[in-house]
């Protein structure tokens, strides 16, 4: 299978990429291309024009501490995984980029394409979630920052304007070092979320001081289980706090996907269930 | 894939394991497409052409890739090693390509080049991995002869190799 025609063009740098967006309402961007060219392939997407970013230097780059981090949107799951610094204080990032597909997905994927993107069933959109971050997206207006919270809206839909690219993300001091984990029922065969759970706990001795929970898979696009969250917050954490809140995993969520492997109504228990183990390996 | 008068076509050079490559290709172009009928290199085979079967496995820059979803004009620059280039000159074998031969680690053929790439690439990074830890890294590579006890066991094989 190959892709039906398109021109291709490799700018080196943001500017000179968001100019060729600009000048072409056809043309789309490219990065580590593994949603993209599928797409392509099975000619559900045809854009006129290819902008390569993979290799704008701008968009490389993860520099993470106790007091945040900053990840060129170009980084890519091996070498999220790879950051030491990262790993140390966001570790749930380098958990769920494992789970990411397989090793030759890690190697071409990147976070700022899967958050652009936002395919229902991605993994990292959840952990964006959880730790509450922030894109940086510039376009031909200049840079302007958009928090997790308001970049995704629907099916495969952003917030972005078309030519605007992500060109960093960053994550809140606040998050770092928090209580951590990614939960993922994987589909068996694609290996993509069916559902998956992502939580980040602030605690004060045992006391949950705040929650931030990220729900992929099961909702339309990834979104918070805030009813969930709002019933940890001020609690101790226990079995048993936990157990219900993970019953309001789904509540807000909206109507949940369904297809020939799993029924909403499936998706669902799996979500409560997930919220439940997530909880409990980061807390317990 | 012929080419029609306004397709547009890029020039691009690549590294193919030692040997340089320069061609102008349609940006359509398949690195596996480009591997096989530009360069003649059919050891990479296509499998599922989806991204899902792990036949097409190259390195590129050192880390495995899927060659039916990167495009040629993706790779200009890039040094690419196909599993004709994982022998040594003299002909000796790699110690994964060893241990696939020791330990019977295929059936058909037709999965080996993408596991074997893919192993290798699983020792560079880490060159004693558990069971556990060659499982996980063979999630993309799928063996319809189901022959994955034995491809694990040649894994094994060549990591033992380099104690």
């Amino acid at each position: 299978m190959y892709p039906e025609q398109f021109e291709y063009q490799r700018p080196s740098s943001v500017s000179e990429a968001i100019g060729l967006l600009t000048a072409n309402p056809d043309a789309k961007i490219i990065a580590g291309g593994h949603s993209l060219l599928p797409a392509m392939k099975m000619r559900l997407a045809a854009p006129a024009a290819l902008v390569d970013i993979a290799r704008i230097p701008e968009l490389k780059g993860i520099s993470a501490s106790g007091d945040g981090a900053t990840i060129g949107a170009g980084a890519t799951y091996r070498e999220l995984m790879d950051d030491a610094a990262l790993a140390a204080a966001y570790p749930v990032v380098a958990e769920t980029c494992d789970k990411v597909g397989d090793p030759a997905v890690r190697s071409r994927g990147t976070l700022g394409g899967s958050l652009a993107h936002v395919d229902p069933a991605a993994d990292l959109t959840a952990v964006m979630l959880a730790l509450g971050a922030s894109v940086t997206a510039t376009g031909p207006n200049g840079a302007r920052t958009i928090g997790i919270d308001d970049l995704f809206v629907g099916l495969l839909t952003t917030t972005l304007e078309p030519d605007e690219i992500i060109t960093s993300i960053s994550l809140p001091a606040s998050s770092a070092g928090t209580k951590q984990a990614y939960e993922k029922h994987s589909h068996p065969a694609s290996g993509y979320a069916v559902a998956g759970v992502a939580v980040a706990l602030q605690v004060d001795g045992t006391t949950c001081t705040s929650a931030r929970i990220g729900v992929t898979g099961a909702p339309e696009y990834a979104m918070r289980a805030t009813a969930a969250e709002d019933a940890l917050v001020g609690k101790e954490l226990t079995a048993e706090t936990i157990a219900a809140a993970a019953e309001k995993a789904t509540e807000g969520l909206g109507e949940l996907n369904g297809d020939v492997y799993a029924s909403a109504e499936y998706r669902a228990h799996l979500v409560k269930v997930l919220t439940r183990r997530a909880l409990t390996r980061a807390a317990l | 894939m012929s080419a029609t008068a306004s397709a547009p076509v890029t020039a691009i050079s690549m590294t193919v394991n030692g040997k340089e490559h320069s061609a102008e290709v349609e940006p359509r172009t398949l690195l596996v497409h480009f591997l096989r009928d530009a360069l003649g290199l059919t050891g990479t085979h296509i499998g599922c052409d989806t991204s899902s079967c792990g036949a097409c496995v190259v390195h590129l820059d050192g880390d495995p890739v899927k060659s039916c979803t990167v495009l040629a004009v993706q790779a200009d620059g890039a040094s690419i090693t196909t599993i004709e280039g994982l022998a040594g000159e003299d002909g000796s074998l790699h110690p994964v390509q060893e241990g696939f031969w020791e330990k019977h680690g295929l059936q058909c053929g037709y999965c080996t080049p993408g596991m074997i790439m893919t192993g290798a690439a699983l020792l560079e990074r880490n060159p004693h991995p558990t069971e556990e830890q060659i499982r996980h890294e063979l999630e993309g590579n799928l063996c319809r002869c189901t022959g994955y006890q034995n491809i694990v066991r040649a894994i094994q094989f060549a990591a033992e190799q380099s104690s």
